[in-house]
């Protein structure tokens, strides 16, 4: 095994890669149904079929997500949950799991009130395997970059429509792991996909950077998640799973719904 | 104090944004084009004799500019020692400073041929003075107000509809002030195209701090030539409120290059620094991003943002600009605070002394320009930004009383 390939999330795509499949990735707010669920909703996510897992840290001014994933935001930090939580959490996770790629994604300031060195560290220590902080865009990421980047974790970008050529080249030299292509302007959960633009903006950002493309905002169920898997490496899947953790009676209930929807968009990304 | 003397205050933010390690912009990339816009456009247009020209007009005309300059004779005599002058932002059109920044935006909004405009607000200052550049502009208007807010300052959410404006009343998080910016910036991500977000503080990500307060100045320009016309020198002393810290990065700007100017931000104490239960960051928080930038919060041992508290629903905020952040650090500006009562008791001194209703925002400014002027010598001189006046609190103030108005 090559030195690059250590991390979780390098090796994940080398063996999709090779086995010619496309990534799904799904996200869940940590704590979201009560801290001791959130462990078992992550085995459960592998079990239907992710292969990555983004994990919400809750922030109290969560600034780009829409109404779903800030109520999964609100109701987690009922819960207590927290950036030093979501550590443990992970660790917890790793007991069972010594394969499935873990990242954070969350909001700077609770970083920066840690400390990102510290955090860096805790993170390395926890297993986890990467790091999206979507207030840090490129100018302001080159400190924490640096630091994940000794410690062998991804730094995962988002790229937008709207980013120029320009920025897509500099943002790729300081990404790894994937990169994270936001498919419409708004929040999480919002609006509808434009297939063309998806592939125009795809294959623009496949220019700059060899890193996987996975595409993540407004992408539902299984329809969906193919259709941008098609001009992409992946797809991403957070808010109608917050939903349904939102809307299920208990721990259970969550656990099956997040097992069905999950199993939808694999089987469809399969087929 | 730092070796201030070596800095050219001029010269900041730098060219990404900072003001030392404060500022900056850290927000999803989504924003980062549109933000790039707006700074190219601003940095073409601010010394562009046409736009200048069509601001000044706008300030002169609309506006109501300049503002006088006050001698609070009786309110001097009370205090006992330097000097009080107010600066008479509350008889700007609309009752405040707010509609300086907010004229020079819908100038820029019309420049950059978007058709809509959407603003945040806490105590519907800001809301009002942009749903009236809106009117003036025919531009589309969206505000958005913590649903707690909207019920706290119901005038002027009445005002706003007057204007044509539509209030939209936030519920999520903690229902304030930092929840309708956060709702304004989602409202931007996703209608960029034909939207300009007119945000009404010295916050946000750059280049914001920089041209709110830029056309907040106007304020410190004007305060400058006449203290030399009026007492023949400078202010001894320059006192104003601090919330996000717009009215009073207005006043100091133009002195911050007068060592001899002393200058105070005044906070609010709420309950008083030690109940928690306040909004003075820069007293008692800690350095933090939020917003789009970096600079002094309110927040728990997590580093997620806590509630604050102020009699005065416009300096009920967690964060400040972060021109504030770094004046504080460097020394150049002492921050300081008025708690609720004391706020209260200069909203009744002065309308009693001087018969000036003051804002509950610009009373904390008061408040301590008492205080400070009982420390100093006869001679001496202070200037105080009134910043709004207060009849949008009046009915706050009699709710304190147990009156029903």
């Amino acid at each position: 095994m090559s030195e690059k390939q250590k991390n979780r999330i390098d090796r994940r795509f080398a063996r999709l890669r090779a086995d010619g499949r496309k990534a799904l990735v799904t996200y869940i707010v940590a704590g979201d149904g009560g801290l001791e669920s959130t462990v078992p909703l992550m085995h459960q996510l592998v079990a239907s079929g992710s292969d990555l897992i983004e994990l919400g840290v809750p922030f109290s001014d969560p600034m780009a997500e829409g109404p779903v994933i800030q109520k999964g935001h609100e109701r987690a930090l009922e819960h207590k949950a927290s950036l030093r939580k979501c550590l443990e959490l992970v660790k917890e996770f790793r007991q069972r799991d010594a394969d499935t790629p873990v990242i954070l994604m969350g909001y700077a300031n609770p970083i920066e009130k840690m400390g990102a060195e510290q955090f860096a560290d805790a993170a390395a220590d926890a297993g986890v395997d990467g790091a999206l902080t979507v207030d840090l865009p490129a100018e302001e990421a080159g400190p924490l970059n640096k630091l994940l980047g000794e410690r062998d974790l991804r730094n995962i970008f988002l790229l937008t429509p709207t980013t120029s050529d320009e920025r897509i080249e500099s943002i790729a030299r300081l990404a790894s792991g994937f990169v994270y292509y936001v498919s419409l302007k708004g929040v999480t959960g919002a609006g509808h996909l434009d297939p063309e633009s998806v592939r125009t903006n795809l294959a623009r950002i496949r220019r700059f950077t060899e890193l996987p493309l996975c595409v993540g905002f407004g992408i539902k169920d299984g329809a969906s998640a193919r259709l941008v898997s098609e001009h992409g490496d992946g797809a991403v899947v957070g808010s109608v799973l917050v939903s349904a953790i939102g809307e299920a009676a208990d721990a259970a209930a969550a656990k099956d719904s997040v097992a069905a929807l999950v199993g939808e968009i694999r089987t469809a990304l399969d087929r | 104090m730092s070796d201030q003397g070596a800095i050219d205050f001029s010269a900041f933010p730098d060219a990404s944004g900072h003001f030392g390690p404060y500022g900056g912009r850290f927000v999803s990339e989504t924003l980062i084009n549109a933000l790039d816009e707006l700074q190219a456009m601003y940095a073409r247009l601010k010394d562009d004799p046409e736009f200048i020209a069509a601001f000044d007009y706008d300030l002169a005309h609309y506006v109501g500019r300049p503002s006088p300059l006050y001698l609070a004779e009786r309110l001097t005599e009370a205090a006992g020692g330097a000097r009080i002058w107010l600066k008479r932002e509350d008889l700007n059109h609309t009752g405040a400073h707010k509609v300086n920044n907010t004229v020079g935006q819908a100038l820029l909004a019309k420049h950059s041929g978007k058709s809509r405009v959407i603003a945040e607000t806490g105590a519907g200052q800001h809301g009002v003075a942009t749903a009236t550049v809106a009117a003036r502009l025919g531009l589309k208007c969206a505000v958005y107000m913590g649903a707690e807010d909207v019920k706290r300052q119901s005038p002027n959410v009445y005002r706003m509809k007057l204007l044509g404006a539509e209030v939209i009343p936030v519920q999520s998080g903690s229902k304030t002030l930092k929840d309708a910016m956060n709702e304004a910036m989602r409202d931007w991500v996703t209608n960029v195209d034909d939207t300009f977000y007119i945000i009404g503080t010295v916050a946000g990500p750059h280049p914001y701090p920089q041209l709110v307060r830029d056309f907040n100045s106007v304020i410190g320009r004007e305060a400058r030539r006449q203290s030399l016309e009026e007492f023949g020198q400078l202010p001894d002393a320059l006192v104003a409120c601090v919330g996000g810290g717009s009215n009073a990065i207005g006043l100091f700007h133009p002195f911050l290059n007068d060592a001899g100017v002393k200058m105070y931000g005044v906070e609010a104490g709420g309950e008083g620094l030690a109940t928690g239960h306040h909004a003075a960051p820069l007293n008692d928080g800690v350095p933090g991003i939020l917003h789009g930038n970096r600079t002094y919060l309110m927040e728990d041992e997590d580093g997620q943002i806590i509630e604050t508290h102020s009699v005065s629903a416009g300096l009920d905020y967690p964060g400040v600009g972060p021109e504030h952040a770094w004046l504080k650090d460097i020394g150049r500006v002492e921050y300081v605070t008025a708690d609720d009562e004391e706020a209260l008791d200069a909203f009744r001194r002065l309308t009693r002394t001087e018969g000036i209703l003051p804002a509950l925002e610009s009373s904390h400014a008061v408040a301590y320009a008492l205080k400070l002027a009982a420390t100093m010598k006869r001679s001496q001189n202070i200037v105080v930004n009134l910043s709004g006046r207060g009849d949008k609190d009046i009915f706050t103030v009699a709710a304190i009383d147990g009156i029903e108005v």
